[in-house]
């Protein structure tokens, strides 16, 4: 029932996410389509060339979708934020299905066939258009609709590179641990995949009626590859297109991330007058660095000690002034200005259950160390991996657990944290749902965990360009006590409050 | 596998050629229309050899009617007949009567035919319409490699009939690939026997049937003991 209110309350943007949706996967099965059939055409006849290319198209399928939004996120043209990678991406994953249905459509056309097409004085090529395709239709039509249903699913990853789509509410249900929100962008997402599949079997019926009278595949093929090629230069001509001065506000993909972002976003609108395109929801800390780099998005905020030990890779320090002023100069390096401090610091926190706390009277994180041993841990990608993350962790308290730490999303640690599946986990210090679930957060009594201050990091030349935003953000300094963060995340996470609202009320109070 | 064939087919006559499987009957046959290209020696199909031709044009100037018929299942009747017209780029027009004057040829008339598919015709009226579809293009020479083969005797037989008939409306130049020496005798007015890649006997049906050459006495034999067992039923 939540469900249907949250869809009936956010209608306008459920159309539009869904448009974005219905976008990515037609545009890429098109072109996947253009590209695919011939391709497959190709290696049939010529199995010496095809077999490479099938292995080539296998390969790419392999990797994983995130890994490849990471992997040509960087690249010119087709790289960057936004619907254009997310399309070259989903095509690459559109082509397999489509390629391999192609060339076992055209292989499996009986050879009697074949050689009856031939000794009629058939071309290759006529052959081809009369005999061969019009029989692996129906297989071709079947890849088709697998590329389909596919690119439905992946395309819900490309919210993670500001493609939009229905990714988008499952990205937010998943950082707000809320359940109806990830079921509204999923459920629709699977009732897509199975309209476009009904809806293809039907063309498929409706291509094979027209082509047994007279239809000439020939003819329509070329109509769709130039439609294609249509629509392709409208989106480069769209993407290209230059608008009044934008400022693009990107974030993180979790709900502190979102509320700072809105906030940034709220400020520039009332106090620069510029028009703010948000890039919310990213997926990571390098996502954002690149996309900051690659001037997908104008600022966003990160931690000193994030951007000191997992972007510059520079040995942990514990000093904040120091980290701060080595961070600044290494993005100065880089055309990055960063500013001061917004106020609060965001430590990686070290999370027991409550009771667990109280039974085994547990304040430091070195308390931990004993019942460690008995214990599962559960963390996120990226603090397994970090120089200040979990490898320096286990060394500087001695903490050996029973088995060794799950790795798992960030979103979803909390939820399965409080299933009992795990019994220490590294979150966020300022995550509402500390409070939320009545968890006990162990104190670094050792110091480990280098400084989190949050800053603003910008394009010194979007700065330069809008020099009233540099103003505007400047006002935000020193501004956001931990407290203040705190309520806000908790009444996001907790009290499923939408973070638009939380941040103008936070903004209205600040003036 | 085929050696030493010598073998020149009249203008307007029906030369079978009979043999065992494998004894090379087939590969003749695609080689005339260059489906084959022999390793040594020359064909020549009207007046020009065969390598000097076109493959496709020539392949679209002589019919061809394959053993498992090979109608694209695909297509309607009509577009099946009119296969070889749309490749030689015939007028929609004549090709439309051309059509319906081959289905009225092979006793399939059009309007209660041309629209079906193939997976809707009985084998024999399959068989047909792969005989409307070699004579379509009206080709010179047509070529038929064991036409009637999968077919029960009774309808074959009547396929024989109509093939007399068919025959004597269009004089095509036939050659005819089967493995039944009874099929030539009904068919042919010249009957090749081949045996290991090698023609053993060329002559009329009468000569063939009085040839004492045993590898052509091995291919009437069957014949022999059906007309004999005939004989025998009748004599009791």
């Amino acid at each position: 029932m939540r469900l249907v209110e949250f869809l009936a309350s956010h209608r306008a943007e459920f159309a539009s996410l869904l448009g974005q949706h219905l976008f990515l996967v037609a545009i890429s099965t098109l072109a996947a389509v253009a590209v695919g059939v011939p391709l497959g055409i190709l290696a049939a006849r010529r199995p010496r060339l095809g077999a490479p290319l099938v292995w080539i198209v296998n390969a790419a399928q392999t990797i994983p979708s995130l890994a490849m939004f990471g992997f040509l996120l960087p690249l010119p043209f087709i790289g960057g934020l936004g619907a254009r990678l997310a399309i070259t991406v989903l095509i690459v994953y559109a082509l397999l299905p489509i390629v391999r249905t192609t060339i076992a459509g055209i292989t499996s056309v009986d050879p009697a066939l074949v050689e009856a097409g031939t000794a009629l004085g058939m071309t290759p090529r006529q052959l081809l258009r009369r005999v061969q395709l019009p029989l692996a239709l129906p297989s071709i039509v079947g890849g088709i609709r697998v590329a389909a249903v596919i690119g439905v699913g992946t395309a819900t990853i490309a919210a993670a590179v500001g493609a939009g789509g229905l990714g988008e509410y499952i990205f937010r249900g998943l950082s707000m641990v809320d359940p109806t929100v990830i079921l509204a962008g999923a459920i629709p997402a699977a009732l897509l995949a199975l309209t476009l599949d009904g809806g293809l079997m039907l063309a498929e019926r409706g291509v094979r009626a027209a082509m047994t009278s007279g239809w000439r595949p020939g003819r329509a093929a070329t109509a769709a590859v130039l439609s294609v090629v249509v629509a392709a230069g409208l989106w480069a001509v769209l993407a290209g297109r230059s608008g009044p001065p934008t400022i693009r506000v990107g974030s993180k993909n979790f709900t502190e991330q979102i509320l700072l972002g809105e906030i940034l976003a709220q400020t520039l609108e009332s106090r620069a007058s510029v028009r703010v395109e948000r890039r919310l929801n990213l997926g990571g800390t390098f996502i954002c660095d690149q996309a900051l780099r690659s001037g997908d998005i104008d600022l966003y905020v990160e931690y000193t000690g994030t951007a000191h030990t997992a972007i510059f890779r520079s040995p942990v320090e514990t000093n904040p002034a120091q980290v701060l002023e080595k961070v600044r100069a290494n993005y100065a390096g880089g055309g990055l200005s960063v500013f001061e401090p917004l106020g609060f610091e965001n430590t990686f926190a070290i999370l027991v259950r409550g009771d667990d706390a109280r039974r085994l009277k547990l304040r430091t994180i070195a308390d931990a160390a004993a019942p460690a041993a008995g214990w599962q841990a559960g963390f996120g990608y990226e603090f397994l991996q970090r120089a200040d993350g979990y490898p320096g962790l286990a060394k500087a308290y001695n903490l050996q657990f029973r088995a060794p730490p799950r790795a798992m999303d960030l979103s979803l640690i909390y939820r399965v944290f409080a299933d009992r599946q795990v019994d220490l986990i590294a979150g966020d210090a300022m995550s509402g749902l500390i409070d939320a679930y009545v968890l006990v957060m162990l104190e670094d009594d050792r110091r480990y965990f280098p400084p989190y201050d949050a800053v603003v990091v910008a394009r010194t030349p979007a700065l330069l360009a809008h020099p009233a935003t540099e103003a505007a953000i400047k006002s935000l300094s020193g501004r956001i006590a931990v407290a203040d963060m705190r309520r806000m995340n908790h009444a996001v996470d907790a009290g499923r409050r939408d973070p638009v609202e939380v941040a103008r009320e936070f903004l209205a109070g600040l003036q | 596998m085929l050696r030493g064939i010598d073998l020149a087919v009249e203008q307007g006559e029906t030369l079978a050629l009979v043999g065992r499987s494998g004894a090379g009957k087939s590969t003749i046959l695609k080689a005339i229309n260059r489906l084959l290209t022999p390793d040594r020696g020359e064909i020549v199909v009207r007046d020009r050899a065969v390598t000097a031709w076109d493959p496709f044009a020539l392949r679209r100037s002589i019919g061809y009617v394959l053993q498992d018929v090979g109608l694209f299942p695909h297509m309607t009747v009509r577009d099946n007949v009119a296969v070889v017209p749309a490749l030689l780029g015939w007028e929609p027009s004549r090709t439309a009567t051309r059509v319906e004057t081959m289905l009225q040829l092979v006793g399939l008339p059009a309007k209660d035919f041309a629209q079906r598919r193939p997976h809707e015709l009985s084998g024999g009226q399959r068989q047909r319409v792969g005989v409307a579809r070699a004579l379509a293009g009206d080709p010179p020479i047509l070529l038929m490699d064991e036409p009637f083969g999968a077919l029960d005797p009774v309808t074959r037989s009547e396929l024989h009939r109509e093939f007399r008939r068919i025959q004597s409306e269009v004089r095509k130049t036939i050659v005819i690939v089967t493995h039944d020496m009874a099929e030539a005798m009904s068919l042919a007015t010249r009957i090749g026997v081949l045996a290991d890649g090698v023609l053993v006997a060329l002559a009329p049906p009468a000569e063939v049937a009085a040839s004492e050459d045993e590898r052509v006495r091995a291919m009437l034999e069957p014949l022999l003991e059906a007309t004999a067992a005939l004989r025998g039923s009748r004599a009791q």
